[in-house]
């Protein structure tokens, strides 16, 4: 009698992770390694032994692939269902879009510029393990942005202010902020962009983006967005991991790293931190639903889980928490009153619509910030008896920007709510103004990549958009008249009214 | 002799997606790790545990009644907080180094 053969044993995730991807790497014999990877040498890192890299998720491209089409599988299938039932209908209010419009028009391009660099890094850095990691990277990012086009596309067909967002990333005022935050990251060397992108984004700073503005989703009723957004936060985890195995590899590579990433981790804490000013205000005033406020976010996913949790580790290392953090802890119960205040004042220069908070959204405000009350309620107060007199009031100037992080200059000064903070700087002879003591130390360090910045005010005032009135830049923004403004008797509203009184009258929904 | 650090117990967590799918593995992690607590989010679930939280792929299985790989906790999880330490056919451990 035969004993049949056991059925060969599928390898083990470690033995198929090494074999398909740190098997597959060879090292060079027609040129040298510095020939062959010729852009991790400049920054100052240093690196004995490639190998090291760990990346705990061990994945394969074959179980890359088969995770990642099931993950289109089940969000295609949202979208249609959504589509065919008239979906939108739902939501909570057409202005809970405001949100959306301004996520396309803002973070989606950084997702396509996240797949070019993570593409870059597939390529150029020396370690297999770390250049596959950057490869899935890479396609996720283009899996995410492709996403997000075709699941806010069916709003696009209804709603104003979908239709120019890749034209209008690269020349908006408000977009600038954004934009110039990924372009000096792409143009850093690989390292940096690693923490500035890879730690300080997709690991400090990511629940704070994508967490608020997909459970606003779920809460507003808008499903498709929930979808793809958890859809891609799925592959975020991933990304999570390759910024925190990023940095310790740094760290455990070589002591002389130390100092670099103090400087990379205070310089992008403090520019992603800025960026998540458009957030702030987004939770706090944007979404009819709310899910949780700005100052609650920050706290639970900034405060307890990275300072309390992951700096405690990294304190290991000699790494302390990054500069200026104690003024954005202070600033959590300022931020987005102060942003959206600003945005409400221009968006007649935007491709979303603003409004006066109702009264029970202020109540809100007053329960959520205890100095709500003492110093943004009498505006808007004011604001309303403008209103009332058929004046509701635009800014018919153009902001001064900060010339690093790029928002108008609306922030107070440390300690002092009630007293815009301005810093500036001299560099050959010219004046830079700032925001805060985070950007200009930022500038200081690096004056002559801040320098070249492209701010989009000093551009109208160089001639270089469309011209010099408001009509002409916005027409050059490739915004319609419909577009921004106030969302009370805009486009949206009055469609939406119109909906709804068709969706009663016929008994359907 | 040799002393043990002991072990840290800040908070590790992960939050995953609220659905139908992903219950069984909400519930496998509630029950093998002793201290975790629960909360909802709209459409999402976080778990977190003081020190460490384990997913078991055997305990996730029992409650789905089919086989499912590790590799599969990728459809549910959103975001997590420590750091991956290890990620096997059977298990995904989450925990602070230090
Ligand atoms: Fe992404
Ligand atoms: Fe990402
Ligand atoms: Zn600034």
């Amino acid at each position: 009698m035969t004993i049949a053969p056991k059925a060969p044993r599928k390898l083990s995730m470690k033995d198929r992770y090494s074999a398909l991807t740190r098997d597959l790497a060879w090292d060079p014999s027609y040129v040298t390694n510095e020939e062959m990877f010729p852009f991790t040498n400049f920054e100052g890192i240093t690196i004995h032994d490639w190998s090291k890299w760990e990346d705990p998720f061990r994945l394969t491209v074959d179980a890359y692939t088969k995770y990642q089409a099931e993950k289109d599988k089940r969000l295609y299938a949202v979208l249609d269902g959504f589509a065919q039932s008239q979906g939108h209908l739902g939501l909570t209010d057409a202005s809970y879009l405001n949100a959306m419009k301004l996520f396309i028009q803002g973070v989606s391009p950084l997702e396509y510029q996240a797949h070019r660099n993570f593409a870059y890094l597939a390529r150029h850095l020396n370690g297999p393990g770390p250049r596959f990691a950057a490869l899935c990277q890479s396609l996720d990012e283009i899996r995410h942005i492709q996403t997000e086009v075709h699941t806010l596309s069916n709003y696009n067909k209804l709603y104003t202010g979908f239709h120019s967002y890749v034209w209008q990333h690269d020349r908006v005022w408000y977009l600038s902020v954004p934009k110039s935050f990924f372009d000096d990251a792409v143009s850093a060397g690989p390292f940096e962009f690693l923490i500035a992108i890879g730690f300080s984004f997709e690991y400090l700073l990511t629940n704070l983006l994508f967490v608020p503005f997909m459970s606003g989703a779920s809460f507003n009723g808008d499903l498709p967005t929930m979808t793809f957004g958890f859809s891609a936060q799925s592959d975020e985890s991933r990304h999570m991991t390759l910024g925190l195995e990023a940095i310790k590899f740094l760290l455990e590579q070589d002591e002389k790293n130390v100092p670099l990433v103090q400087h990379w981790i205070d310089k992008w804490f403090w520019r992603g931190y800025r960026l998540l000013a458009l957030v702030a205000q987004m939770l706090d005033y944007m979404l009819p639903r709310k899910v949780m406020s700005w100052k609650e976010a920050f706290d639970l996913y900034f405060e307890q889980q990275m300072l309390g949790g992951l700096f405690v580790d990294l304190a290991y290392y000699g790494i302390t928490p990054p500069k200026f953090v104690e003024q954005a802890k202070e600033e959590k119960e300022y931020l987005s009153h102060q942003v959206y205040w600003t945005l409400y004042q221009f968006s007649h220069a935007a491709s979303f619509t603003t409004s006066i908070p109702t009264d029970e959204h202020m109540e809100w405000l007053s329960a959520n910030y205890p100095k709500f009350d003492e110093l943004y309620k009498p505006l808007w107060e004011k604001e309303k008896r403008n209103v009332a007199a058929g004046g509701r009031h635009f800014d018919r100037g153009l902001p001064e920007l900060c010339s690093v992080c790029q928002i108008p200059m609306l922030f107070t000064e440390p300690g002092d709510p009630t007293t815009i903070c301005q810093r500036h700087s001299d560099f050959e002879g010219e004046r830079f103004n700032f925001c805060s003591d985070g950007c200009k130390n930022i500038f200081d360090h690096e004056p002559e990549k801040y320098v070249q910045a492209w701010l989009p005010v000093h551009q109208i005032f160089q001639g270089n958009c469309g011209g010099a009135s408001i009509p002409d830049v916005l027409a050059w923004y490739r915004m319609n008249p419909e577009d921004g403004g106030e969302y009370l008797g805009s486009t949206d509203h009055q469609n939406w009214l119109a909906w709804h009184d068709m969706a009663e009258k016929t008994g359907g929904n | 002799m040799t002393t043990t650090p002991s072990p840290s117990d800040r908070p590790v967590g992960v939050d995953l997606q609220e659905s139908e799918q992903n219950r069984a593995v909400i519930e496998a992690i509630e029950a093998d790790n002793a201290n975790a607590t629960v909360r909802h989010m709209p459409g999402m679930v976080r778990v977190q545990a003081p020190g460490r939280l384990v997913i078991n792929r055997e305990s996730v299985e029992a409650r789905l009644g089919r086989e499912w790989e590790t590799h599969e906790f990728q459809l549910a999880i959103i975001s997590y907080f420590g750091h991956i330490k290890d990620w096997d056919d059977d298990q995904i451990l989450i925990a602070w180094d230090r």
